[in-house]
């Protein structure tokens, strides 16, 4: 158990440093740097530049200046935004990210696996077919399909809900019901196929012949063993709901990370762009780590060894 | 026969009476006897009875048939189509389904006919039916190739990594480990947006890559992604079932003959697989049109003109209260499409490998 978490903490180790290399790198594919974009300056005013933000150093020791500032966290100046500091940016926008993108993980969770369980329990009624199939639209409909219709139907047809900025609790509601929908769809198909195996197990019916209710077999025995490969997938489901936060935000206005990150990319400030992909590569990879470890404490044939 | 051997004074007797028989009652039976007896239905090949399976499942049926129409829709349709997809025509601004222009009724007078703008135009006067045509035939398109890649890379890698086992397996294996572990969309976006100069660099210095500018770098950064992070899924499903295959018979038996690797892993583990190999590719295919449309969403996919379904939603939010056709037009078709290849792909796993289904 120990080597286990040793071995995929390294690995995570290894890929983070992977994915800040390369990055680092692919930023240096731009030629001319990134001040000529703009209308171009004075010679001068170009070496004040460079030598301001270290870009006149040769390759190697700007990215040895790099991986230093990683290490302690700090991820440099904006270029596009003077002045401020990419962690400043990622700190005032992943809050907000963080907030809508949790409430629509939470709201996957709480509605997928009551309606996976439901469906399996009516296997083979029209309400489990009914229910699958609305999954299976939920699943093959792109995020970006989802919240433009909801945005269509709920703000402009029927004016009921609105559809920019985060100001009120109200705001709050079509962009988690758009992040959500791909994850619940998934989730409830997961339960589904998850729950009609444990049911069909030998123990569920040693516990249905000794007379246990139905309501206690299910919460106290199979709930607990049919979750296990849910839990798998919310490492996937958080990767799922920070790339959807993209587009939602962009969608409907959200000043969040993920807008952040799209501006950033159509104004090539590099330096957000790069900081911006190792704080979300961070942030995915360590989510990834704790889902696994946690899985392998959880997983009751590991506690038999 | 039976008339011959009942004694007909008795006909409940179990005396036989041998006497009315001859020689040609004992000749062994003929290959048309023998098949009278057979209760047997003729034996199918694999592919025959799968399809037999996916023929009866409704569901699966329906959405192949929409697939087909969609390829036809994006690729056989334009050729006749009297507009095309960058074609602006002025005067001809915002219009909206089945409506004409000024000019257009204009022409209408004199008696020429003008071929109606089905789905309406942009605010450019581009025929927007057109451009949804073209928008499908880049998704079938990447959708496609990227699976074709995905294929290829994917069971090579897992197929090698399987058959020869041990160190080789153990190296291979932590390398698609790491590889699992990038945050793939990150780097899509990253190299779509760094490999931007050196490919028009390409595309204008050497004669030849002219169509880097015409299919964008976005679509070309999607590939580049699929080759180098994608196969792995594929490659870690491809090893687990060379993994079981390799033990049976057949394949001691083909290295007891000097087989050479190769051709034990192309002509006697990959063609068992084939049934995965499908299944896995068909559904491979709606998850990259789903990541090409929401990269162009994003505009980071195709260049303009050509138009994608992502890029066609993201333009139509601007006039949303005024011509929501043009949302909804590029929203359904990749709906159906992804939902279509979703469906097939399940199709095709319950009929070639039942024991999947619960």
């Amino acid at each position: 158990m120990g080597v286990y978490i040793v071995k995929r903490i390294s690995l995570a180790v290894v890929t983070l440093f992977l994915v800040a290399t390369l990055t680092f790198f692919l930023m240096f594919l731009v030629p001319g740097g990134p001040f000529l974009s703009e209308k171009a300056p004075s010679p001068q005013t170009l070496q004040a530049l460079e030598k301001k933000y270290g870009l006149d150093k040769p390759v190697g020791i700007q990215y040895l200046n790099y991986m230093k500032g990683l290490i302690k966290s700090d991820l440099g100046p904006s270029l596009k935004m003077r002045g401020r500091q990419v962690n400043d940016i990622i700190k005032t926008g992943f809050p907000i990210s963080a907030r809508v993108g949790g409430i629509a993980m939470l709201l996957a969770i709480i509605i997928g696996i009551p309606l996976g369980t439901f469906s399996a329990i009516n296997r083979g009624k029209w309400s489990d077919n009914v229910v699958m199939l609305i999954s299976t639209f939920g699943i093959a409909v792109p995020s970006f399909v989802v919240a433009t219709v909801l945005m269509y139907f709920f703000g402009v047809t029927l004016h009921i809900l609105p559809t920019y900025g985060l100001s009120t609790p109200l705001h709050f509601i079509l962009p988690v019901i758009a992040l959500s929908f791909y994850p619940t769809a998934y989730i409830s198909r997961l339960m589904r196929s998850s729950m009609l195996d444990v049911l069909g197990q030998d123990y569920m019916r040693t516990a249905k012949s000794k007379g246990l209710s139905q309501f206690k077999s299910l919460f106290k025995h199979a709930l607990r063993n049919a979750i296990l490969p849910v839990v798998t997938y919310l490492g996937p489901a958080l990767a799922y709901i920070l790339t959807g936060s993209l587009v939602v935000e962009k969608i409907f206005t959200i000043p969040g990370l993920g807008s952040q990150f799209v501006s950033s990319i159509t104004d090539r400030d590099y330096p957000l762009i790069m900081g911006t992909t190792i704080f979300l590569a961070f942030l995915l990879i360590t989510m990834n780590v704790i889902v696994d470890i946690v899985y392998k404490i959880i997983d009751p044939r590991i506690k038999l060894k | 026969m039976a008339q011959k051997i009942i004694d007909k004074k008795n006909p409940l007797s179990f005396h036989i009476n041998v006497s009315g028989f001859d020689v040609s009652d004992f000749l062994p039976a003929e290959e048309s006897e023998k098949q009278s007896m057979v209760v047997m239905r003729e034996s199918v090949n694999f592919w025959k009875d799968g399809a037999r399976r996916f023929r009866k499942n409704t569901l699966g049926m329906v959405s192949l048939a929409v697939i087909i129409a969609i390829i036809i829709f994006a690729f056989i349709v334009p050729l006749p189509y009297p507009y095309s997809y960058e074609e602006q025509i002025r005067g001809s601004e915002n219009l909206g389904l089945m409506q004409y222009s000024k000019d257009e009724l204009a022409r209408k007078e004199t008696g020429e006919s003008v071929f109606p703008h089905v789905f309406g135009t942009d605010s450019l006067g581009r025929d927007y039916m057109i451009r949804i045509m073209m928008g499908s035939r880049i998704s079938l398109l990447v959708g496609i190739i990227a699976s074709t890649i995905i294929l290829l890379i994917g069971s090579t890698y897992g197929a090698v990594a399987g058959y020869f086992g041990g160190k080789v397996d153990m190296i291979m294996m932590r390398l698609v480990d790491i590889i699992y572990t990038v945050p793939d969309i990150l780097i899509i976006i990253l190299l779509s947006v760094t490999l931007k100069y050196p490919l028009k660099h390409l595309a204008e210095t050497i004669p030849g890559f002219n169509w880097i500018n015409t299919v964008g770098v976005g679509l070309i950064s999607i590939f580049v992604v699929f080759s180098l992070l994608y196969w792995v899924g594929m490659a870690r499903i491809v090893r687990s079932q060379i993994l079981t295959l390799k033990e049976q018979d057949f394949i001691t038996a083909a290295k007891a003959l000097g087989a050479s690797h190769s051709r034990i892993i192309k002509k006697h583990l990959l063609t068992n697989c084939i049934g995965t190999l499908i299944v896995t590719t068909t559904l491979q295919i709606p998850s990259s049109i789903f990541t090409e449309s929401f990269l162009s969403f994003l505009g980071m996919g195709v260049n303009a003109p050509m138009p994608s379904l992502g890029s066609l939603a993201s333009q139509a939010l601007g006039g949303i209260t005024s011509y929501p056709h043009r949302l909804f037009l590029p929203a359904i078709t990749i709906s159906l499409i992804i939902l279509s290849f979703n469906l097939l792909g399940d199709g095709l796993r319950d009929a070639f490998d039942p024991k999947l289904k619960n």
